[in-house]
């Protein structure tokens, strides 16, 4: 049976680890590479890195964090953050990635997504979603790390992604990110509903119940956190255990 | 000295990087000769068959693959590497090595496609290669399997809704569906695997030239 994924997220800036709440206030975790290479040990199914300044100056940082990470870590990662053409794409996955993640360049040129997956393979393809709760019904799209409003629905476009070429679908929600208080399950159901491929549910991952919660109720493939592995509040080890005892099959 | 099969689009670095990590050398082959002087041969495959194959065909590799492991020297296959043994793919109608009886189908599933993440590989052949693989979890990326027309070289096999083949083995030839370089010390144990099964054939060999009259 298809194991359901538990993903650590390391947020970075001037190549050292970073988290903040609602995309601000940031603060210093530790080396990218030490803290991949830790929770590889520790039982994480694979690692995805966030390039959160995303500044084209600093992309010889990502890449030799990327080359280093490949060296020593031997679990799938994905990279992520200001990929804007297929040039980009093919220099993080020489690099020794896995896998890249794309958002603001898809919606602002959603046959980008195409043309990265028809040279690459849509296994490499991820489409990074931020989403936020309308006031009515539905949600809708942001970029620019959560501060620019878009016209799309979040649902109609993670079914566009798809139909594009996109291999999976991290889902991130605005309004849980940084809270702890749980992911947003309906904005997850609803997505993972719609769609064929996978979902990484992200954003508001306080306790390993919020995992469970979203990889059953959710209906997610994958559970995306930060702040509850970097914080050492619930290690992997811990949060798979929780999971298997409330019957989420994990490695 | 351990090939690793280039037809310039799959990612070897995370292969060679593994092989690194078990202190083991590898040489990136991209000629015919490289890969017929090889002990050992891994070939890691990803994206499309179609693309895959014209590449081997252009650089000549396809014959010097089909040789080398007629000849029995030691070869995994990951993933495409895997798929392209058979006879044809369905993803593009493409012409496959043939090494293999079968074709590779996309997988009947009413479970979610591509099949991406870990999932745990069960009756598993007895093979040098495949020791310690029953029941572990490895990290699968395809959408594709391979259906060999002959059960006996099936080495393992992998539920998703459905259960299909996962592992082939024959003799000094192995392939795997899934990714052993990025399936963490499972994956990293099944490379050690075919590292120590390629030196014993070469040491094999050897003394079976030298008994020679």
């Amino acid at each position: 049976m298809l194991l359901k994924r538990i993903i650590p997220c390391l947020d970075v800036a001037g190549g050292r680890v970073v988290k903040g709440i609602h995309f601000r206030q940031l603060r210093d975790q530790g080396d990218p590479v030490v803290m991949a290479r830790a929770y590889s040990d520790q039982g994480a199914d694979e690692l995805v890195f966030l390039d959160i300044e995303a500044a084209p100056q600093q992309r010889a940082t990502l890449v030799d964090l990327v080359e280093r990470t490949a060296r020593s870590v031997f679990i799938p990662f994905t990279v992520g953050g200001g990929i804007r053409d297929v040039d980009e794409i093919r220099t993080l996955l020489r690099a020794g990635a896995d896998k890249v993640s794309i958002q603001t360049a898809a919606v602002q040129r959603p046959a980008f997504i195409t043309e990265a997956a028809r040279v690459y393979g849509s296994q490499c393809i991820v489409v990074a979603i931020d989403a936020k709760r309308e006031t009515d019904a539905g949600w809708r799209v942001y970029t620019h790390g959560g501060r620019q409003v878009t016209d799309l629905d979040a649902i109609g476009w993670a079914k566009d992604a798809e139909r594009r070429g996109a291999g999976e679908i991290l889902l991130t929600s605005i309004d849980a990110d940084g809270t702890q208080n749980g992911y947003d399950l309906p904005l997850t159901r609803a997505v993972a509903n719609a769609i064929q491929i996978p979902v990484i549910a992200s954003g508001g991952a306080g306790h390993p119940k919020d995992l469970a919660a979203v990889l059953t109720e959710g209906r997610a493939d994958a559970a995306l956190a930060a702040s509850i592995f970097h914080e050492g509040a619930f290690p992997i080890a811990d949060t798979k255990r929780y999971l298997r005892e409330h019957g989420v099959p994990v490695r | 000295m351990i090939a690793l099969v280039d037809y310039g689009a799959g990612n070897l670095r995370s292969v060679r990087n593994a092989l690194d990590t078990l202190e083991v050398e590898s040489v990136i082959a991209t000629t015919p000769q490289e890969l017929a002087g090889a002990d050992a041969i891994v070939f890691p495959g990803v994206g499309a068959a179609a693309p895959a194959m014209a590449a081997l065909r252009g650089r000549r590799m396809d014959r010097a693959l089909i040789d080398a492991i007629r000849r029995g020297t030691p070869f995994l296959g990951i993933c495409l590497g895997l798929q392209l043994l058979f006879e044809r793919s369905a993803e593009d109608g493409a012409t496959c090595l043939g090494i293999l009886s079968g074709t590779v189908d996309r997988l009947e599933t009413a479970e979610k496609l591509p099949h991406v993440g870990w999932n745990t590989v069960d009756a598993v052949a007895p093979h040098p290669v495949t020791a310690g693989l029953e029941g572990k979890a490895m990290y699968f990326t395809h959408s594709y399997v391979v259906a060999p027309q002959d059960r006996s070289v099936v080495a393992g096999q992998t539920i998703h809704g459905v259960p299909f083949v996962s592992a082939v083995a024959v003799d000094t030839l192995v392939g795997v569906q899934f990714h052993p370089e990025r399936s963490g010390s499972a994956g990293l144990g099944l490379l050690g695997n075919f590292v120590r099964f390629a030196n014993q054939e070469r040491a094999r060999a050897a003394q079976a030239d030298h008994s020679l009259p």
